[in-house]
């Protein structure tokens, strides 16, 4: 080994803190942004409660603009902004918001296609009883879609956990700055396996997490 | 004073899209729905019925025409008042459309939790509900764990929760098997019955429409061809499709030589061996192209098609013989 094994442990566990704040600020920030915009994409759809083509064609191409650039090149891209929003561009902090401005269009359309999985019927029935669309969007369309929707939760972790590792090799803190630094800069093959190793485990986690309690909470097969 | 129709719908009009790839579905609709009812719409698929019946609690908006319920126009009512008004018409469907993520209560309680009613008194009400239709001992299941049958029951009890005064059904018992539609029938009719709703069903099945109805209106190329007493339309259609739809089972019949006719038998004469003395009358054999009887309510009542002789005397001679005991003969063409 390359350092002390107590070290090293410490390194790890910091690096693991930091990347896990990332990932979660980040992700609840773009759940914030993104699942509203998730459900505008659907009810503005022809036939849904609130159609709107033009809207949504508009907001469907933003979203898709936004998610064709590559993450590593958005950060780069962002970093005057970072500057001045965040007050500096690098460390885990400051990553926040290049991973805030990458992932809200992703999640924008994983709620996008979980909500389009509750039946067009369940949403007409809804009608007729007389649910006004506030109605049918918190009654209605979010409740019959929790399952799907926290699946698509473990989904977005998994992948924002993924952006901080890149965002490592340009300023950005936690497991991937870790591996980075030490594996590839210092050449210190070790501790760059035992980054990613961790980086490994806590994708599984959170996958085998969000699989099982969507299942567990799941009434449509029982 | 109170108008004797629930329903009224004159001139109704639905066209899909615009231009060249419009598609009208119904061109002209005038229907009468009695306050108390259960009236049947039935036609075959592609005649217009599922949008007419969007068309009452204007899931569908019409194009064109006036719908009235309870002497309200539905028509030109703003967002909310609409929402208002659906509250008054329950509605049920062929998938059920249960809230998969709720429980049988849940799902009851739901309208009710729409407009605002407490949670105490929703509960309380939609156990009433649910022993009505049979399936208190179900609430706290949910809808996948129940068959179609107990999912349309709870369907049914969460249309009632708002104590409407008509039940739209759309085709509710398509999904279904014979036995558990029969058991739906009776169930509708019951609520029919003692709560005194209007109900309006839609159906392509001929059993549906005899089970239960009173009166009957047949849809057919987004029009009503003809409406009226259930009893009535059965024995004697005067629209080609009321036709179509109640004198099923003839085969296509391939160059008749002799003359054909269909003679309807209504509850007096079915049993009496008619055709027996009518051979003996004329002293010549006729054939018996099909048959088939029907229970209508309390009554039987069947029909049959018949190819007579070729001579004409002798034809004419078996018509007058089959009108003076009082049944209804008709030509048969192609």
């Amino acid at each position: 080994m390359s350092m002390e094994m107590d070290q090293l442990v410490q390194l790890i566990l910091n690096g693991t803190g930091e990347t896990l704040y990332m990932t979660l600020i980040s992700t609840a920030i773009a759940y914030v942004i993104g699942l509203p915009l998730g459900v505008l994409l659907v009810i503005t759809e022809k036939g849904h409660i609130r159609p709107n083509p033009y809207f949504n064609s508009v907001l469907g191409t933003v979203i898709n603009l936004l998610r064709s650039i590559p993450f590593l090149i958005l950060i780069v891209m962002l970093f005057p902004v970072t500057r001045a929003v965040m007050g500096s561009a690098i460390g885990s902090k400051a990553t926040i918001l290049p991973l805030v401005v990458g992932a809200f269009p992703y999640i924008a359309r994983m709620v996008e296609s979980s909500l389009k999985e509750v039946d067009h019927g369940v949403i007409e029935a809804a009608q007729s009883m007389g649910a006004s669309p506030l109605q049918i969007i918190y009654k209605v369309m979010l409740p019959e879609s929790f399952p799907s929707l926290l699946n698509g939760l473990a989904i977005c972790l998994t992948t924002i956990l993924g952006y901080t590792a890149m965002a490592g090799a340009v300023g950005g803190g936690g497991l991937g700055k870790i591996a980075i630094d030490y594996g590839l800069n210092r050449n210190k093959m070790d501790i760059l396996y035992v980054a990613s190793i961790a980086l490994v485990l806590l994708v599984q986690v959170m996958q085998v997490l969000g699989t099982r309690s969507s299942k567990w909470i799941d009434h449509r097969r029982k | 004073m109170q108008s004797p129709y629930m329903i009224r719908i004159q001139g109704l009009k639905k066209v899909y899209g615009a231009g060249e790839g419009a598609v009208t579905a119904l061109s002209g609709v005038d229907l009468l729905i009695r306050r108390g009812d259960i009236h049947g719409i039935i036609g075959m698929s592609g005649a217009g019925k599922s949008t007419l019946i969007r068309c009452i609690n204007l899931l569908d908006r019409p194009t064109e025409g006036l719908i009235e319920i309870d002497g309200q126009d539905v028509t030109h009512l703003s967002e909310k008042e609409l929402r208002k008004m659906r509250r008054s018409v329950g509605m049920i469907f062929q998938q059920f459309n249960l809230l998969m993520q709720r429980t049988v209560l849940k799902n009851v309680c739901f309208p009710m939790e729409l407009s605002g009613v407490s949670r105490a008194q929703a509960r309380a009400r939609a156990l009433e509900l649910l022993e009505l239709v049979g399936l208190k001992e179900k609430a706290g299941a949910y809808p996948a764990q129940l068959s179609g049958g107990q999912k349309q029951r709870v369907a049914i009890a969460r249309s009632l929760a708002m104590d409407p005064k008509v039940l739209l059904c759309d085709e509710a018992t398509s999904a279904l098997d014979p036995m558990t539609t029969a058991s739906i029938l009776q169930l509708l009719k019951d609520i029919n019955t003692r709560l005194g709703i209007t109900i309006v069903v839609i159906t392509h099945e001929m059993e549906v429409i005899r089970q239960i109805c009173s009166n009957v209106s047949i849809i057919d190329g987004g029009v009503i061809a003809e409406s009226g007493a259930v009893s009535e339309l059965f024995s004697r259609p005067q629209s080609e499709a009321g036709r179509r739809l109640f004198h099923t089972g003839e085969p296509k019949i391939e160059l008749p030589t002799g003359r054909m006719i269909r003679v309807i038998f209504d509850g007096s004469t079915t049993f009496e061996p008619v055709i027996a003395q009518m051979i003996l009358t004329i002293n010549a054999p006729v054939s018996i192209v099909s048959a088939q009887t029907n229970t209508v309510g309390q009554e039987r009542r069947g029909q049959m098609v018949l190819e007579l002789p070729e001579d004409p005397s002798v034809s004419a001679k078996a018509v007058e013989y089959l009108a003076s005991k009082g049944l209804t003969v008709e030509e048969v063409k192609d």
